[in-house]
């Protein structure tokens, strides 16, 4: 499909504009800067509204495709798309990075401007990651990514920051580089191309498929993070300022999950089929490993960030059942968690500007102290639980379900997790909001949400409801897309016909039911 | 041989000889005009550029074929080119503050030591490549040793001129070899003796080559050679220290690869089996020995270590795409690597402030400006997206990989993750750190366009590559 507007081009280059623009405002006149911020991202979400209205659900085609030559030299396309997948990220990116800006009005002081282009530079390489059809120009994004990352980790983080940020950075180099090898190894074997839809429809020998498929887990795993390469996760996001652990956890580390669904699967199919099981019990190990770890916790955004790696453990379960319903709840679960943990860390970031503790047992009591607060903390708490009505239960089911459909132990183990997943969160909000009113935080005299706070959080809250009550809205954008890959995947097998039907029944019944 | 001398044999060597006069235009104007001090300056630009258009122009071969004009040694002569106007640019203020006296030496040796440069790039013949190697190094040793009372630099220059001379020793002792199994020092003549005779089984002439390449080693500072370059590039004169990681390590790599490339093809199984050996120890010694260092200087002594080896890994292949990986990296490091000596110039405002990696504390908060253009040629030397020096190594490593070299290609990417350390520990302490100490800047206009300069280049060359990546493969096609 065309669309005579280069829409996403606009997307990604009107927020690094932006950014740059913002270097330009007086560094006295810091209110001025964030209402440009605030601008830019407002009017970049509005930008965005049209791929949600347009977007034709009833293809798997990409689709407000750009294509023009970059660099002959290397055959190098800047070429741009969405499907069906990368459209809910997009629009998640734009809708989060607004709510970034709010939760940072007050929270920065220092180096605003800096930390305002930071952001909003960020932003600009995320929803490129998202869009990039070339392999070359995806490898850009995704790199360029780490820059403005690492400093608002590093410069506007919390004590740990330093430390933080340079492992941050190392480990997402390290995983990245060797991607770049397997990059330039799929150039040279798949017809001097970096156009990622022509490499996808190219057959691979097994073991080729094996090497690469590694070379691409090692930067994939390392973003989503899978066990045992999440460590940088827990520091990141909890020495990172509230926007930072906001756009780590909603988008940054989506970005993995994205990379398998988009590269590695499709790529590597017979790879993906071989390495199932272990990617499993991966999977599995960081749901458990991740929950336990939890419990354990004494920092309100470790225990968060730890929670990240149990959920993202659900993401991959789902992703490498390589079935419908495991693959579409796991799609849906990034966006479950991107809603839920970016809201729970926005929440986190709002109370922390006023107690400026990030102990659990500094707090207590603050249902009495901050109602409004505890109500909203409440719904999200409940969301990452999984509670029937709320985001969490839809996506976590058909990950379960899925995990059943292919292992049993798999669905098992998972669900094990969703139990403790409870406990450790609940545990958090009894310590947090009930018992005895901390003396502590009744000498700050907490003030409850105030109107840019509450405006922050609700967005999520919609959302939250939105999806846990009707799914299908979001659901209906991926069906074609997520039916497309399968048969990719399963295409190599032999049994394409039976699995295609499978699948296609399976779909309808889904977009009927 | 030469059987009578007109006009069109020395045509070729016009840009030479014009920068050699301009060398000598260079001492005469400091005599002349000793009070105006920007005169100097002004005639060794005026004469480097207009080389710049006569290099573009000149062509052919001459001297019998020990002189070859080609689009490839015009990229070399380019490079260095760029490599003298921007140090000169970035001397004009920092002289002053050094208190050199005499500006006519100083200009003057730089110049020369680059018509050494040009020489090299074109020389085809043993013999012609050891006189340019020599006008280079003697040149370039004086200059580091410029500052007479400072015992650092004193120091720095006796090193690197004994162990200059020693490689120069080797590369002698190589090339007598190389005559003596062959009869001749000419390049394309020793490569036929070699088809005709089985000359790879002679360990005489392996050794001759041996030494050759290690001689190489020793001008582009490929490990285990490159001993003397923290010291020579601390002890020096940050903008000689600019100079020469860029100039006569692009020198070095020109000669480096026409001798692998013209005289030995035949034996490209032997030296790529070293070169990967090098490669790898360069890369390994330069990122690892990076970490640890306190001084910036130093640091970029190693970086410039390490930078050596990977362009190294565009050789292995002995094919011109590799070569012509290595000629655009040489041509980015320029631009990332003076743009990173520019800011450290820009900071010394006096004496050796700005050298130590503590002097970069809170430099974002007190200046902006600075700290960011620092944090984006650190990046680019790390070669992160969207800079230019990603697009050099990704470059190399496509070269590379097309060839089948995977495993240096992975040891690479992984060392310039290690690189990442101390590039963004620059950074940190930049950005993340409060000031310390007060640090003032010794801006000049001709400073502010090197930045410029390096900066557009970074940036440019990193989002739109194509030009560079055409020219080079198209010059080294030609060749």
């Amino acid at each position: 499909m065309d669309y005579g507007f280069p829409i996403l081009s606009s997307l990604i280059f009107l927020p690094m504009i932006g950014a740059a623009a913002l270097l330009f405002i007086p560094r006295s006149n810091e209110d001025d800067v964030r209402r440009m911020a605030l601008l830019i991202t407002i009017v970049e979400f509005l930008l965005s509204l049209p791929l949600w209205f347009q977007f034709d659900k009833s293809s798997h085609l990409m689709q407000f495709v750009e294509k023009h030559p970059w660099i002959p030299a290397w055959n190098v396309n800047y070429y741009l798309g969405i499907d069906g997948i990368s459209i809910l990220f997009v629009l998640l990116s734009t809708l989060i990075t607004i709510l970034c800006v709010l939760v940072s009005w007050t929270a920065i002081t220092d180096k605003v401007k800096e930390f305002f282009a930071a952001l909003l530079f960020l932003e600009g390489a995320m929803i490129g990651v998202f869009c990039s059809l070339d392999f070359f120009l995806f490898y850009i994004f995704w790199e360029a990514m780490l820059i403005p990352m690492y400093l608002i980790i590093g410069v506007w983080g919390g004590p740990g920051r330093l430390y933080a940020a340079i492992k941050f950075f190392l480990y997402t180099l390290v995983g990245s580089v060797l991607m770049l090898v397997g990059i330039i190894t799929l150039y040279y074997q798949g017809g001097h191309t970096f156009d990622i839809l022509k490499l996808s429809a190219n057959a691979y020998p097994l073991k080729l498929q094996m090497i690469l498929f590694w070379a691409f887990f090692a930067a994939f795993a390392v973003k989503v993070p899978m066990w045992p390469v999440h460590t940088w996760l827990p520091d990141a996001h909890t020495e990172a300022p509230a926007a930072g652990s906001v756009i780590l956890a909603g988008i940054l580390i989506k970005m993995g999950a994205y990379g398998f669904l988009r590269f590695s699967m499709p790529m590597f199919p017979q790879a993906t089929q071989a390495m199932m099981v272990p990617m499993l019990i991966l999977s599995i190990i960081a749901i458990v490993y991740g929950a336990v770890i939890c419990l354990g916790q004494d920092d309100m955004k470790r225990l968060i960030a730890y929670s990240s790696v149990s959920h993202m453990g659900f993401v991959t379960l789902g992703m490498f059942a390589l079935n419908y319903q495991g693959l579409e709840g796991a799609i849906l679960q990034m966006v479950n968690h991107g809603v839920v943990t970016g809201a729970l860390f926005l929440s986190v970031g709002i109370i922390y500007e006023q107690t400026h503790t990030r102990e659990i047992s500094d707090y207590g009591g603050l249902a009495t102290l901050t109602p409004i607060f505890a109500g909203f903390f409440m719904v999200f708490t409940l969301a990452a639980v999984g509670l029937p009505g709320l985001n969490g239960f839809i996506g976590e089911f058909l990950i379960i379900l899925g995990g059943f459909a292919t292992k049993t132990w798999a669905g098992f183990f998972a669900a094990t997790g969703i139990i403790i997943g409870a406990g450790y969160m609940l545990w958090l909000y009894q310590r947090v909001f009930f018992m005895e009113k901390n003396p502590k935080m009744v000498a700050l005299g907490l003030r409850d949400l105030n109107c840019r706070e509450l405006i922050t959080l609700l967005p999520m809250l919609l959302l939250i409801f939105w999806i846990g009550i009707y799914p299908n809205v979001f659901l209906s954008y991926m069906h074609a897309s997520v039916v497309h890959l399968l048969q990719q995947v399963h295409a190599s097998t032999g049994s394409v016909q039976a699995n295609t039907n499978a699948i296609v029944e399976c779909a309808l019944r889904f977009v009927g039911g | 041989m030469v059987t009578g001398f007109s006009l069109p044999i020395i045509a070729p060597l016009g840009p030479e000889i014009f920068l050699a006069v301009i060398g000598c235009a260079v001492i005469l104007a400091d005599i002349i005009w000793r009070e105006q001090r920007y005169v100097v300056p002004i005639v060794a630009m005026a004469g480097a550029t207009a080389t710049v258009i006569m290099v573009l122009k000149a062509s052919g071969v001459s001297f019998s074929g020990m002189y070859t004009v080609d689009a490839f040694s015009a990229f070399f002569k380019i490079v260095c080119l760029l490599g003298l106007m921007l140090a000169i640019l970035m001397s004009l203020r920092h002289l002053d503050i050094m208190g050199v006296k005499r500006v006519g030496e100083y200009y003057s040796l730089m110049v020369f030591s680059c018509v050494g440069m040009m020489i090299m790039a074109s020389a085809t013949d043993l013999i012609v490549l050891y006189l340019g190697l020599e006008l280079m190094a003697l040149s370039v040793y004086c200059l580091v040793g410029l500052l007479k009372t400072d015992p650092r630099a004193s120091e720095a220059a006796v090193k690197y001129l004994l162990l200059g001379a020693f490689a120069s020793c080797l590369l002698l002792f190589g090339m007598s070899y190389l005559y003596g199994t062959t009869g001749t020092t000419d390049m394309s003549q020793i490569s036929k003796a070699m088809a005709q005779g089985k000359l790879t089984d002679n360990p005489a002439f392996m050794m001759g080559l041996g030494l050759v390449v290690i001689a190489f080693c020793f001008k582009i500072a490929a490990a285990p050679f490159h001993m003397w370059t923290p010291d020579a590039y601390e002890g020096a004169m940050t903008p000689v220290t600019a100079f020469m990681s860029v100039g006569p390590k692009a020198a070095g790599f020109a000669a480096l690869g026409r001798v692998l490339m013209e005289a030995f093809p035949n034996a490209h199984s032997d030296w790529m089996t070293v070169l990967v050996i090098l490669a790898f120890l360069t890369m390994a010694i330069g990122n690892i020995t990076a970490l640890c260092q306190t001084s910036i200087k130093r640091m970029l002594a190693y970086s410039s270590i390490a930078h050596a080896g990977y362009a190294l890994i565009g050789f292995l292949p002995g094919t011109a795409e590799g070569a012509s990986a290595t000629m655009n990296y040489l041509f980015i490091y320029l631009f990332m690597n003076m743009g990173a000596f520019a800011v450290i110039i820009l900071l010394q405002y006096k004496g050796l402030v700005g050298e130590a990696l503590e002097d970069y504390k809170g430099l974002a908060k007190t200046h902006p400006v600075a700290a960011a253009l620092m944090l984006v040629f650190m990046f680019s030397l790390t070669g992160i997206p969207p800079t230019a020096g990603f697009i050099g190594k990704f470059n190399l490593f496509m070269a590379a990989l097309h060839a089948g070299y995977t495993w240096i290609v992975i040891f690479a990417v992984l060392f310039s993750a290690i690189s990442a350390y101390f590039y963004l520990r620059v950074i940190m302490l930049m950005y993340m750190y409060e000031p310390e100490k007060e640090m003032k800047l010794a801006p000049s206009g001709a400073l502010s366009a090197v930045l410029a300069i390096a900066l557009t280049g970074v940036i440019l060359l990193g989002c739109y590559p194509n030009g560079i990546l055409s020219y080079a493969s198209k010059a080294i096609m030609g060749h």
